[in-house]
């Protein structure tokens, strides 16, 4: 048997779902779309799934969100849906229970925060809003698990009833129109297995993919015209309008009956006071920034740099033992290379970077469900316009420069799909502080003078490039008409500890998830290729491996740049497994120690071709790790796989112009 | 006059919203519907997007879509 839970965004559906069913829950995303499913068993019922739908405050074909939720509800026909709405915020919230009442299928409704109602001295007629609606309703505090197994309790009652009656919502014109329209599409709607009086109002309504599905015939389009046009006139106003109309008289109508006194309501007015300061004209992006420092400051530096350091120091110490253990037993060098250079050193590293992102989505999380990531999406939209993307794009983005991995999997809280595939695509452009010590290294080589003003420079480098990039997607791969931002500005609430720790904890499942597959594989590839002549034999000779050999045979493509020499193009190729990497594998290939490698390289090239390994290092292709987060968001892997050839060309033409460019006046 | 050219702490009832397609579809999916009261609470920062009040609560639009609303100032 299986629940799905239906609401508006921020009404508390995820906090429901949490409290509906265990610690074990499954994030997946609906066949073919990059939209989140989750679901999980009700707790202390194993038969029964949970499903969580995506927050949509409508029930129109215009975004993905919103197919995926229809086509949800009528194919995989769910025992029962739970409709989950804000009793703080009626009017706009019934606006999807009435699109569920039209479509005749039985539900449950949840009315939730029913704490802060009584807070408010609102007072709800529960008993009357279930009989004007015909649905049973339970008054429920999701965040305070209140009511929260009574409403399971009728919803596996409710599961029993397979069709619930036609709901007379609308009279005059409208109703007129409804009807004539239901008779004479009933055959067509049978076919498609739509109620007739749902039909009829999506072809009031000019739904194309209902229409399109219903197969008309020519007379019944003359019909529909006439018929649609006499209410339009009867109406004075559109068929999309008039539909639109008739549900919020209904719901205006409902609430006078089931409001009995309505009081202040106390957290929005709390909320407008904050938000005189949060966005306010001045002081709100000062405090942005400070509010992202102090995150980027605990994750990467504080709290869970802290974690980090201790888990590496376990890692270490593991790899410790097992190297004397390898060591003592006599395996030969070929394998122990392979255990501890390749899956230790490689797999570790990308482990010890667990905490840092636990750390960071917990935060990232209070800030989403606080509601103060709908703020920054107000106060910085005007930035992203341009690009065609919407304010929504701009922590995912900004936690790019931290590291590009949470940055993709940040994209997820963009609620539209286009804006957050192109966010996908963008963040990669941001310089992640992996990069670093190649900064700080090939500074202090050729600019030791400048060093703070040649890394503002690369900065800005990336980001122009990202912004000429985003330019260059939206009028190509992402054309057509942006999602319009039209955006509720939650009111503020206290986040739920059980959710923020399941969603830092399913961010931390899936990275480690990935470093044992996707990230495994890629460290043994450049492990083996490390380690390995030409004719394959085990060689501790980095300069005489298979990779140096790739290096020294691809060197003359990054001639034009001014990188020809092969030890800079094998690093740009270890840097692939983690950019850290370029900087060791230099070293390495120098021959020297880190200390004295900047030394070396200032001696062997000019700071024009410094300058122009920065500006490729910052541009191409990020991680492996940052692909296979890129893969999933996009849910597909040849499309990542055409991202990171599309990054690498532009790094590579950009390159290419600085070097030209600079051989002129240098 | 249109929803953009609304000032700060003003009101007005919508009486149309144009447009086309999804935008126009969304706007009356969230409420501004014809006769609806609606109040400028502020601007972003930067001058846009716009905050409004309406059916009892925040939304937030940029003033190109704003500008699509046709109202009457409620004195």
């Amino acid at each position: 048997m299986n629940i799905a839970l239906v609401g508006n965004q921020n009404c508390g559906k995820t906090t429901l779902f949490n409290q509906l069913t265990g610690s074990k829950q499954h994030i997946g995303n609906f066949p073919g779309v990059t939209v989140e499913q989750k679901s999980g068993y009700l707790l202390g019922n194993k038969d029964v799934t949970v499903v969580d739908l995506p927050g949509i405050y409508s029930l129109t074909p215009y975004s993905i969100e919103e197919i995926v939720t229809r086509d949800y509800i009528f194919n995989r026909k769910p025992d029962c849906i739970i409709n989950i709405i804000d009793a703080t915020n009626l009017e706009r919230n019934l606006y999807l229970t009435i699109q569920l009442l039209e479509m005749e299928i039985p539900f449950v409704m949840a009315l939730n925060m029913m704490d802060e109602v009584r807070l408010n001295g609102t007072s709800i007629d529960v008993k009357k809003l279930s009989e004007e609606l015909g649905v049973p309703v339970v008054p429920i505090s999701a965040s305070k698990n209140e009511g929260v197994s009574e409403l399971a309790e009728v919803a596996l009652g409710r599961a029993k009833v397979k069709n619930s009656a036609y709901h007379d919502l609308c009279d005059g014109a409208v109703h007129k129109a409804v009807h004539s329209l239901a008779h004479l599409l009933e055959e067509n709607a049978e076919k498609c297995g739509f109620p007739p009086k749902y039909t009829a109002i999506k072809v009031i309504e000019n739904d194309k993919s209902i229409i399109d599905k219903l197969k008309l015939d020519e007379r019944q389009l003359d019909i529909i015209g006439h018929i649609v046009e006499d209410m339009e006139i009867a109406c004075d106003t559109d068929r999309e309008a008039a539909i639109v109309d008739m549900r919020y008289d209904y719901i205006e109508a409902l609430c006078a009956k089931v409001v009995l006194k309505k009081g202040q309501n106390v957290n929005q007015e709390k909320s407008m006071k904050l938000d005189r300061i949060l966005t306010h004209k001045i002081w709100a992006i000062p405090i942005f920034l400070c509010v992202m420092l102090a995150v980027f400051f605990m994750s990467f530096s504080l709290v869970g740099k802290w974690l980090s350091d201790l888990l590496t120091l376990g890692i270490d110490w593991l790899t410790g033992v097992v190297d004397g253990a390898l060591t003592s037993a006599g395996i030969s060098e070929w394998l122990h290379s392979l255990l501890i250079d390749g899956v230790f050193n490689g797999v570790g590293s990308v482990l010890s970077f667990v905490p840092t992102i636990m750390v960071l989505f917990f935060l990232l999380s209070i800030l989403e469900d606080s509601g103060y990531m709908a703020r920054v999406a107000f106060v910085m939209d005007k930035l992203l316009r341009k690009i065609g993307l919407s304010g929504k794009s701009f922590v995912p983005m900004l936690i790019g420069f931290g590291c590009s991995v949470p940055g993709i999997l940040a994209a997820r809280t963009v609620s539209s799909e286009r804006d957050r595939k192109m966010t996908v695509l963008l963040v990669p452009f941001m310089s992640c502080s992996a990069k670093l010590p190649i900064y700080s290294l090939i500074t202090m080589a050729f600019f030791p003078r400048y060093q703070a003003l040649v890394m503002l420079g690369v900065y800005v480098l990336s980001m122009v490039v990202g912004v000429l990039y985003g330019l260059l997607l939206k009028v190509t791969v992402f054309k057509g008409n942006p999602v319009p931002f039209v955006m509720e500005l939650p009111n503020y609430r206290w986040p739920s500890l059980k959710t923020l720790l399941r969603n830092s904890w399913e961010k931390g499942k899936s990275f480690i998830r990935k470093a044992f597959t996707v990230i495994f594989v890629a460290t043994l590839v450049i492990w083996f290729l490390q380690s390995v002549d030409t004719s394959f034999n085990f060689t501790s000779d980095s300069s005489v491996s298979i990779l140096a050999e790739i290096g020294r045979f691809l060197s003359p493509v990054f001639a034009p740049l001014g990188l020809g020499d092969w030890r800079l193009t094998t690093s740009i190729i270890t840097g692939l497994t983690a950019k850290e990497a370029v900087v060791s594998t230099l070293a390495v290939l120098f021959g020297v120690a880190s200390e004295s490698l900047s030394a070396v390289l200032s001696t062997a090239f000019s700071p024009l071709q410094g300058f122009c390994f920065l500006a490729f290092v910052v541009l191409y292709m990020p991680c492996v790790a940052a692909v296979a987060a890129v893969r999933k968001e996009l849910g597909s892997g040849w499309k990542a796989v055409l991202a990171m050839f599309s990054q690498t060309v532009v790094a590579y033409l950009v390159t290419l112009i600085i070097y030209n460019v600079g051989t002129l006046f240098v | 006059m249109t929803l953009n050219e609304l000032k700060i702490g003003q009101s007005c009832k919508i009486t149309k919203v144009n447009g086309e397609g999804a935008l126009r579809k969304r706007l009356l999916d969230m409420g501004l519907t014809p006769k609806t009261k609606v109040t400028l609470h502020k601007t972003a920062p930067m001058g846009d997007p716009i905050e409004l009040l309406l059916r009892g609560y925040n939304l937030t639009i940029r003033k190109e879509e704003a500008a699509r609303i046709e109202a009457e100032v409620i004195e």
